[in-house]
């Protein structure tokens, strides 16, 4: 266990090296969240209690989304493209070559990548988003608490759709199509665009129903208030299920891999 | 004992290839096609053979990377790829073209995520760690991070990663590939230090044939998936029929020397050069062109193992 946080620690501190890359990245947030706040606000004025958030509550949605943008690579950025590159290149016989477990060994460098970017990317776009706009945020330390796990169930459901999706990268041999499919896909059902509870009807209830509603929506409305009680026992559930199953396909489709696979390069 | 045994092992690969517009042809590449060998423990061997030969198909059999097709493989009594992290614990590999080492992070947080993968006792690893920074020069670097280390660099530390948790057997993949002189011979000096102190199997592949003359007693020479040679590396050239060359400098132009021993294969003024069979002898050719020629001065010249090498798989590739 004492590898996997070494692993951990060192994929923390590598991409807290790139000091000019964050600060450009927490700008971005920034900006975008700004754009994405004030349209929100016009929205909600015409439509009060669009998806059963007022205003502030849904400003405070934009804000959270920007902060969780980076650490749950809702839009890419995470480990998947180096996996796929060191697939792609053959570099993964040298993974192969340890003694260690490959899910593990990538899940404890993402967990590592994310805690930093909660830090680095998360932290101030939303303390600036606090201070320009009126955030509907909990003053109970216990939600904060219980946001807190829900992100961390967040990240390995993002981290196991994306390593199911790299090692597709084995029998494609170039994951560009792929990885560009599930970046869309987890850029709206994540919830990252528009709140997946203002969607009506069929597409609503599959979108919320898809692993991605577990990587902002869920946390959110954990944040939000919206599930308290056995409902937040529920939200936790759904959240874990999705990791439990999404982890033992990663797991299944890594023995697969491992064992028919061409590792390419001379 | 036998570390490494391999018994009939194959490789086959299927290449899909796409032959019209939707058609696709299907075709069986024999990468490994029926290799068979031992390695003792503490042997340094030399696995040489063309691009495409097979060579880093092995090696990552070896590793357990690969599942061999057919045949039957063990390392330190461990089938590879069965017990593939099992085995890592026991065995070190570089792939020169290749790095193990975390890109961003300075070199001496590589070693610490080494030491916790191989669950290094700390002591001993301590004391590996300072042999290899001591004999692979390695102190002034430990703070830099990898990104900024050349390739000769990088290629030590990455040898020194593969070494902390004292494995029984490394595997060298090109180890010297792309590096320039110095630091080629600074890592063959510490390889061969390795196997004569440590006792540390080595089976080494490379294309640099100096590599395997100044290192390995013993070479085994694979083209197309086959074992076409194993033995001592002297032998290699009567295997090749390589020949010695005696260059004769002549007292004054003369006509190409004759003799029954060798034949001239060029003139140049009064420099002649003689090819004889390496297997022979060179004093009664030297006794009988001195006899009958007026000699001022004369040197063998051995057989370079490169053109042996490049014969042989000549040889071969015409079936």
């Amino acid at each position: 266990m004492r590898l996997y946080g070494v692993v951990a620690a060192g994929s923390f501190r590598r991409y807290a090296t790139y000091r000019v890359a964050t600060a450009a990245g927490v700008f971005t947030n920034t900006v975008f969240g700004f754009i994405m706040a004030y349209t929100y606000t016009a929205l909600w004025d015409q439509r009060p209690q669009l998806g059963g958030y007022d205003v502030s509550q849904a400003v405070t949605y934009v804000w959270l989304g920007q902060a969780l943008l980076m650490a749950c690579a809702m839009m890419g950025g995470g480990f998947e493209d180096e996996l796929v590159e060191r697939i792609r290149s053959g570099d993964i016989a040298v993974d192969l070559s340890r003694p260690v477990d490959l899910q593990l060994w990538w899940l404890a460098g993402d967990m590592g990548r994310a805690f930093f970017h909660l830090l680095g990317r998360g932290v101030i776009p939303l303390g600036l988003g606090a201070l320009a706009f009126d955030l509907a945020l909990p003053g109970a330390s216990l939600t904060w608490l219980a946001f807190l796990a829900a992100v961390t169930l967040g990240l390995l459901v993002s981290f196991a759709l994306r390593f199911l999706v790299a090692l597709l990268a084995f029998w494609l041999m170039d994951g560009a199509g792929v990885t560009q499919i599930s970046w869309l896909a987890g850029l709206f059902f994540s919830g990252m665009l528009l709140p997946l509870n203002i969607f009506p009807g069929a597409l609503g209830e599959v979108a919320r129903a898809l692993p991605w509603s577990a990587l902002l929506q869920v946390p959110a409305d954990v944040l939000l208030g919206k599930h308290t009680g056995w409902g937040l026992a529920g939200a936790y559930a759904f959240q874990a299920g999705w990791a439990v199953v999404l982890l033992g396909a990663g797991r299944v489709l890594q023995t697969m891999a491992t064992r028919r696979v061409v590792v390419q390069g001379g | 004992m036998d570390l490494i045994e391999l018994d009939g092992v194959e490789k086959v690969f299927d290449v899909r290839r796409r032959a019209g517009l939707v058609r696709r042809e299907k075709r069986r590449v024999r990468a490994v096609d029926g290799i068979s060998f031992r390695v003792a423990r503490g042997e340094m061997v030399g696995y040489i053979g063309p691009n495409g030969a097979g060579k880093s198909t092995t090696i990552k059999m070896l590793t357990g990377i690969l599942t061999p097709s057919g045949g039957r493989l063990r390392v330190a009594g461990i089938d590879p790829a069965r017990e593939r992290t099992r085995l890592a614990q026991r065995i070190g590999v570089v792939f020169g073209q290749r790095t193990t080492l975390w890109w961003d992070l300075p070199l001496k947080d590589s070693y610490r995520l080494m030491h916790r993968m191989y669950r290094i006792p700390d002591a001993r690893f301590r004391e590996n760690l300072d042999r290899c920074v001591e004999l692979l020069d390695l102190g002034e670097l430990l703070d830099v991070p990898v990104r900024q280390l050349s390739l000769g660099q990088r290629m030590r530390g990455d040898i020194a990663a593969a070494l902390l948790h004292d494995p029984e057997v490394l595997y060298l993949d090109e180890p010297t590939i792309g590096l320039d002189v110095v630091s080629k011979a600074k890592v063959r000096g510490f390889l061969r230090d390795l196997n004569a102190e440590q006792g540390t199997t080595v089976l080494l592949t490379t294309h640099d044939l100096q590599d395997i003359e100044q290192l390995c007693r013993r070479v085994m020479v694979i083209d197309h998936g086959r074992l076409m040679y194993d033995g001592a590396l002297a032998g290699l050239h009567e295997v090749g029929e390589s020949e010695r060359t005696l260059v004769v400098d002549l007292a004054r132009e003369l006509p190409p020397v004759v003799t029954e021993l060798a034949r001239t294969v060029r003139v140049e003024g009064p420099r002649q050069w003689l090819a004889f069979p390496a297997s022979q002898s060179a004093a009664p050719l030297v006794a009988a062109v001195a006899d009958g020629y007026p000699v001022v001065d004369l040197s063998v010249r051995e057989p370079d193992i490169e053109a042996v090498i490049a014969k042989m798989y000549a040889e071969r590739a015409e079936p």
